[in-house]
């Protein structure tokens, strides 16, 4: 493995050598552990934790819950009632469950912008990049699945407008959408098939993020300069990085725990805080509520689905150029899983060879304006479809394609990035004294 | 007074509320003061069995709780009845039984029963999926110290019973109500389509006048405290474990803050040696 030269695990006692030779489990876990990290990291690096945190009290809460909720259209909702109701501490359970989904999707926001930030995602850490997005997009859909489950308005209504996306498209669509709900319509058949999946998919993402660390702990993390850690030697590597245990584990430790008081204060005051109210009513097929809105997690994307009407140009050019086979509604499908996919492409479209935005100034504008825009389609996925917000959706729709497709392909070209530091202990030690070599010095300095 | 400092600790912080009225559509809507809003408040007792009381009395003859169990009459946190009183309240119900195929005398184990006229909402929930609280700036942060919003909307409708607009034609179904948003509105009260006037036409009849009920504390009951009272009650129904909830939130904040605490100054320690302060 070309990675970072560290120490290794070496076996000591005869019961641990004839282990090691068996199963070399324990070095596996020490080399994990013990990964040399660059040790100049700011409090953006801390979000891993925070997500394998939620995905792990995702699944704790989530197995017990499916222990008490029938998945059956006359039952579902009774059995959400019977788990607030009757289940000991069932009312915290589906609490945590539901906010922790937010939780989540905050994290991976945060961890996502990181990543463009820093240029986490160019060579040589394209795959880390693609699993993660792969990752993303199955939160999506447990998360979508899971707000189906409790049977309440916004559960049948959702669902019968998001697998209707599937339905516009050309010639296997109709056939598409019957497979995914199992009917001409959502009914119990869809409830089934989401419980089921709901309850697959986490497994599949845990076994994802195992992917995902394993392709970052061969290439390193990535860090705020951008720059490689040295990696000539093991003195010279030790220069730039620090072990994660313990270093990193307690970072990382106490900024989760700071975030938990967050999140503990709105489970514990405010729970209901990011759901829609119109989901405690039971799923009735016969009346459509007067705003079908999203979780605030899809409203970005929401936003994009909807900001390609048929009165847009683009749209009547893609209509007419391929004979109506790509009409409004499709388009709008197509934008939406396109803002995903030139997402995960970055890589390859931006072609800047500095990674990190700290050293390139005309980027730091236009990624400041991406963050800018990203909240603004959040709040225009809330508003209701119509003027003005259809006009700003549409802006803030173009900005993002355009972000990716036409800014960071030339920003690479005609843009001039300011001096970075050679190494990360040069960085390190901008900020603090620099290290007299490794000893301990004599005189520890006043705190 | 604690609810005072938080509220305006939170007003301090930037997450200042428009304190009397929140949006709702152009409906009239109050921010009645109940007990239990806020990260410290609690249902008042007598609030919630005042509120049975009304619920019995009145709401029941068409409305049903279905996913309340009777039993939980009993439960700390809410109505608190003792448990022979729970018991002798669940006999006045007559609950089908499918075992007996025929109908008995309820007992605490049952839950309340269903609506009895098909076009009235089940009121187990009504609390929480009429949430009134959406600010500031549809951001709905108030919620923090005001509670989700519901009973006030319950509150509001009780008491949102007014003279119709001179707009309106006397013969227009359905009676006029200024804080029930998704009823009719008659043609001439509409400019361009849109309503011009406060809430709409729903086809519940003034339920509550006031005096509706004898409360046996003697409290108060004209109509605007007898749906708070009512509005109270059906909170807690719609979220029946809000005081365990609050105290395990409360817990959890507590715990994690002092973790927090031990764990900043256990990394500050532990990197002290490699981020030397420089001269």
């Amino acid at each position: 493995m070309a990675g970072i030269p560290h120490d290794h695990y070496e076996p000591k006692s005869n019961g641990e050598k004839w282990l090691h030779s068996r199963l070399p489990v324990v070095g596996l876990l020490y080399d994990t552990l013990m990964i040399p990290t660059p040790k100049n990291l700011n409090w953006m690096w801390i979000w891993g934790i925070v997500l394998t945190f939620c995905l792990a009290l995702q699944i704790v809460t989530g197995i017990v819950l499916a222990m008490h909720y029938t998945p059956q259209v006359d039952m579902a909702f009774a059995s959400v009632e019977h788990i607030m109701r009757n289940v000991n501490g069932g009312y915290m359970l589906r609490y945590l469950h539901a906010n922790g989904a937010s939780l989540f999707f905050v994290a991976v926001y945060a961890h996502i912008f990181r990543g463009l930030y820093y240029g986490s995602y160019k060579a040589p850490r394209e795959i880390t990049w693609i699993i993660g997005m792969l990752i993303y997009l199955l939160m999506m859909a447990t998360g979508f699945m899971g707000y189906v489950l409790p049977w309440g308005q916004m559960s049948f209504w959702g669902a019968t407008v998001i697998t209707g996306l599937f339905g516009a498209i050309p010639f296997i669509g109709e056939s598409l959408q019957t497979l995914l709900l199992g009917g001409p319509a959502v009914d119990n058949a869809t409830l089934n098939r989401f419980f089921s999946l709901h309850y697959l998919l986490p497994f599949v993402i845990a076994g994802l993020v195992i992917v995902h660390i394993w392709a970052f702990h061969t290439t390193g993390n990535n860090n705020p300069t951008g720059v490689e850690v040295r990696r000539t030697s093991k003195a010279e590597a030790e220069k730039d990085t620090l072990p994660f245990w313990p270093y990193f584990v307690m970072k990382d430790l106490f900024a989760l725990a700071v975030i938990l008081v967050v999140f503990f204060a709105i489970v514990g005051f405010m729970p209901n805080y990011l759901g829609h109210p119109d989901n405690y009513i039971e799923a009735n097929p016969l009346s459509t509520p007067a705003h079908i809105v999203p979780e605030w997690y899809f409203l970005p994307f929401y936003a994009i689905l909807r900001a390609f009407t048929a009165d847009v140009w683009v749209v009547q050019i893609a209509s007419f150029v391929t004979g109506g086979i790509i009409d409004a509604k499709f388009f709008g499908v197509l934008a939406m899983f396109g803002a995903i996919a030139v997402m995960a492409l970055v890589p390859w479209l931006d072609t800047s060879s500095v990674r990190s935005g700290r050293f390139r100034p005309m980027f730091k504008w236009w990624f400041a304006l991406l963050v800018v825009d990203f909240f603004a389609l959040m709040w225009l996925g809330a508003m209701p479809a119509e003027e003005p917000y259809a006009s700003f959706s549409l802006i803030a729709s173009a900005y993002w394609f355009g972000y990716f497709l036409v800014i960071l392909p030339l920003l690479g070209v005609i843009e001039k990035p300011s001096a970075h530091p050679e190494t990360i202990e040069a960085d390190f030690d901008a900020h603090y004294a620099p290290n007299t070599g490794g000893t301990k010095t004599l005189v520890e300095p006043a705190e | 007074m604690i609810k005072k400092t938080i509220l305006s600790a939170v007003v301090a912080m930037g997450l200042a509320v428009p304190a009397a009225f929140a949006e709702g559509g152009g409906t009239y809507m109050e921010d009645f003061d109940f007990s239990y809003e806020g990260p410290f408040g609690a249902f008042d007792t007598n609030q919630l069995q005042r509120g049975l009381q009304i619920y019995t009395e009145v709401c029941s003859a068409c409305h049903g709780l279905k996913f309340v169990p009777i039993r939980t009459l009993a439960d700390e946190g809410g109505p608190d009845l003792p448990e022979d009183q729970v018991r002798a309240y669940a006999q006045r119900f007559d609950i089908f039984d499918p075992e007996l195929d025929d109908t008995r005398p309820g007992t605490p184990v049952d839950h309340f029963p269903v609506s009895a006229m098909e076009s009235a909402p089940d009121l187990s929930l009504m609390a929480k999926k009429r949430a009134g609280f959406h600010g500031p700036y549809g951001l709905g942060i108030n919620q923090f110290v005001k509670g989700i919003g519901g009973a006030e909307y319950i509150a509001s409708l009780l008491n949102g019973y007014k003279e119709p607009p001179a707009c309106a034609p006397e013969d227009f179904p359905g009676y006029y109500n200024a804080a029930f948003p998704n009823g009719g509105v008659p043609e001439s009260c509409k400019h361009e389509g849109v309503s011009t006037i406060q809430g709409s036409w729903i086809a519940m009849a003034q339920p509550l006048y006031g005096d509706d009920v004898q409360y046996a504390d003697g409290h108060e009951s004209d109509v605007r405290s007898e749906a708070a009272d009512v509005a109270a009650f059906l909170m807690w129904t719609a979220e029946p474990k809000m005081m365990a909830r609050k105290q395990a939130g409360f817990a959890g904040v507590i715990f994690l803050t002092l973790l927090s605490v031990l764990l900043y100054l256990t990394n500050k320690r532990l990197w002290a040696p490699i981020k030397r302060k420089k001269n």
